[in-house]
């Protein structure tokens, strides 16, 4: 950037000026990024604020739009709706076993990965197809591994029947149905483990070797060197989970239909039957708010706590 | 990119000759060899429990509807039913869905991919005022929940009366996408400007350096980019599923739903509509292999 200052700064040539007094240069660098700002205005900020109208709103698509001020918010959040409440509560306890559970199986698979192992493309394949496999594809897959007789049933009796115990109606019941879910999240780590393959490949060894010269075993070298070394990418991942977890829909949709007994109503899936089953445009919109705080003052939190643990090579060793 | 110039083999500090080294004592040497077991058979055991669902919905593709329900559940299918595709096929407006999710692949690469890099070359090799600001707002929709957006979008196209068609999935990726544009910038910055400056004196303009020399130079980001664009729109599901009803409208990766719905019990027709949903992604996997992993670890360590 710095460059191509120093580089035009020579020429005494005076530049044609346009309307806003900016040279040709600068002229062509904002068409080239006109067309994003024209998506952006019509595609995302105009809908972004028109939403954030709405919420206020009550609106059925047809007739007028009536002001109700913050009387959706109050109904919301005073839990009044229990199937929001419902849905908010489902929603949490999916992202406190998925978060953990993707980011410590991604970080086990890619540190077994990381071992120089024969053949890592066919495992690297095996364990990243499913992240990339259609959403749809894949619920109606679990749907079929979830049934009281499918596939995770009859891998599970193996070891139950000896123990006398049945294995769980996963999808029948409103107590195993979530846990079904979150087993059948962990099915699709690629991302993450791909971004800690090439986070540990980014370690330099001479910290391994240090840590060797003074006495670390296998723990010692994970505890004190993979681990702070990956904490970049251990954060990033985090917050790409929250923020993904946060709106989980497609599984919901096909497997449960959030069902049974809205057990696995999340709030994405909620939104959606207010705003285009109810056609309850304002309500939907409010909802849409909230879970947008939500997730924006998680990211923020995750953000400003990341200061205290999160190891940025080339800063100053703390 | 950056991986590259890490894996260097690092030059033995001591300067001394290798076989000056101490032996390693055996029963370290055990240890690590049973580590090494211990590695094989954990992954051996992961990646057949990642593999095995897909391999369970080829066989069931396979398998008479019947016969999906015997206990114990049969390995292999028998009989080995090739009908399920053709009935698949004939069921639902299958032909239609593949044309429409080719055309929004198409209409999203163009405008996501194509146009991703004019706006990240603008981010990346101009000045203007205001240019930083624009881009941190960029990395702000990063951040932004598509589902914000939604319900706004599906009034706006219902007044246009657009909805129930491509267009409302199609429209707002024409303008590229920011997750893109921060790829591909990162990547234009780390050419030398002595190169554009180069091709400037020698006469070319903004678009002919593009054209010449920065896109011959960033074919790996680009490809990069282009994969993911391409497995993105072929799988997306929210917007179509909101946007459109008519069946025949809709894109493969809504439409098999619709066996689920019409169909309720045909589930190996259900597992044949899979597999040629997930087909082209396998293939592009195994063609792309090297673009994913870079793509995916140039985005973990960029940020």
């Amino acid at each position: 950037m710095t460059a191509t200052d120093m580089a035009s700064a020579p020429t005494p040539v005076r530049r044609r000026r346009g309307i806003l007094g900016w040279t040709w240069k600068e002229t062509q660098g904002f068409l080239f990024i006109l067309p994003w700002l024209f998506g952006f205005i019509v595609f995302i900020a105009g809908p972004f604020f028109f939403s954030f109208f709405l919420s206020f709103t009550q609106w059925r698509l047809v007739g007028d739009i009536k002001w109700l001020g913050f009387e959706n918010y109050a109904q919301l959040l005073s839990g009044e709706d229990t199937r929001f409440v419902q849905s908010v509560y489902n929603t949490a306890y999916y992202v406190v076993f998925h978060v953990p559970g993707v980011l410590i199986i991604s970080f086990i698979v890619a540190g077994l990965l990381n071992r120089k192992v024969k053949g890592i493309a066919i495992y690297r394949t095996c364990f990243y197809l499913p992240s990339i496999t259609t959403g749809v594809a894949t619920a109606v897959l679990w749907y079929w591994v979830l049934q009281p007789n499918g596939l995770l049933n009859n891998f599970l009796n193996i070891f139950l029947t000896p123990l006398d115990i049945q294995a769980p109606n996963w999808l029948g019941s409103t107590r195993w149905a979530m846990p079904g879910l979150i087993i059948m999240s962990f099915w699709s780590v690629g991302t993450t483990m791909i971004i800690y393959l090439a986070g540990l490949q980014g370690i330099p060894q001479h910290l391994y070797e240090a840590a060797e010269i003074d006495g670390a075993g296998w723990w010692g070298k994970v505890r004190h060197v993979t681990i702070p070394m990956m904490t970049p990418q251990i954060f990033l991942t985090m917050v790409l989970a929250v923020i993904g977890s946060f709106q989980v829909f497609t599984a919901a949709l096909i497997i449960t239909e959030g069902g049974p007994a809205d057990a696995t109503l999340f709030l994405l899936l909620y939104l959606y039957w207010n705003g285009f089953r109810f056609f309850k445009m304002g309500y939907a919109s409010a909802i849409a708010w909230i879970l947008f705080f939500v997730i924006l003052f998680l990211t923020i939190v995750q953000f400003l706590t990341a200061r205290r643990w999160v190891y940025y090579e080339g800063e100053r060793a703390s | 990119m950056a991986q590259q110039t890490v894996t260097v083999e690092p030059s033995d500090p001591s300067g001394m000759p290798t076989s000056v080294r101490i032996r390693t004592p055996a029963r370290i040497r055990a240890m690590r060899v049973g580590g090494r077991v211990m590695t094989y058979l954990i992954l051996w055991l992961g990646s057949f429990l990642y593999a095995i669902p897909f391999l369970w919905m080829v066989r069931t593709s396979f398998m008479r509807l019947d016969k999906l329900f015997e206990e114990p559940p049969q390995i292999w299918p028998d009989p080995w039913i090739w009908q399920n595709y053709i009935d698949m096929w004939e069921t639902g407006p299958f032909a239609n869905w593949i044309v429409n999710s080719l055309i929004l692949v198409a209409l999203g690469m163009f405008g996501q991919t194509f146009i991703s890099i004019f706006v990240a070359y603008g981010f990346a090799r101009t000045q203007f005022p205001g240019r930083n600001q624009l881009f941190v707002l960029i990395l702000a929709t990063l951040m932004l929940p598509g589902h914000v957006t939604i319900v706004p979008k599906f009034i706006m196209f219902r007044t246009v009366g657009l909805l129930d068609s491509l267009w409302p999935v199609a429209l707002p990726d024409l303008w590229g996408q920011a997750f893109y544009i921060f790829i591909l910038r990162q990547f234009f910055l780390t050419l030398p400007v002595e190169l554009d400056e180069a091709a400037e004196i020698d006469g070319a303009n903004l678009l002919q350096v593009l054209f010449r020399v920065v896109i011959p130079l960033s074919k790996p980001a680009i490809a990069t980019v282009a994969v993911f664009n391409f497995i993105n729109k072929w799988n997306e599901f929210f917007e179509p599923f909101v946007f459109i009803q008519t069946p025949e409208k809709l894109t493969l990766a809504v439409g098999i739903r619709w066996f689920r719905t019409q169909y309720g019990t045909e589930f190996q027709m259900l597992m044949a509509a899979s597999i040629v949903s997930v087909a082209p992604i396998v293939i592009v996997f195994f063609f792309a292999q090297k673009q994913f992993v870079r793509g995916i670890a140039l985005t973990g360590i960029k940020s």
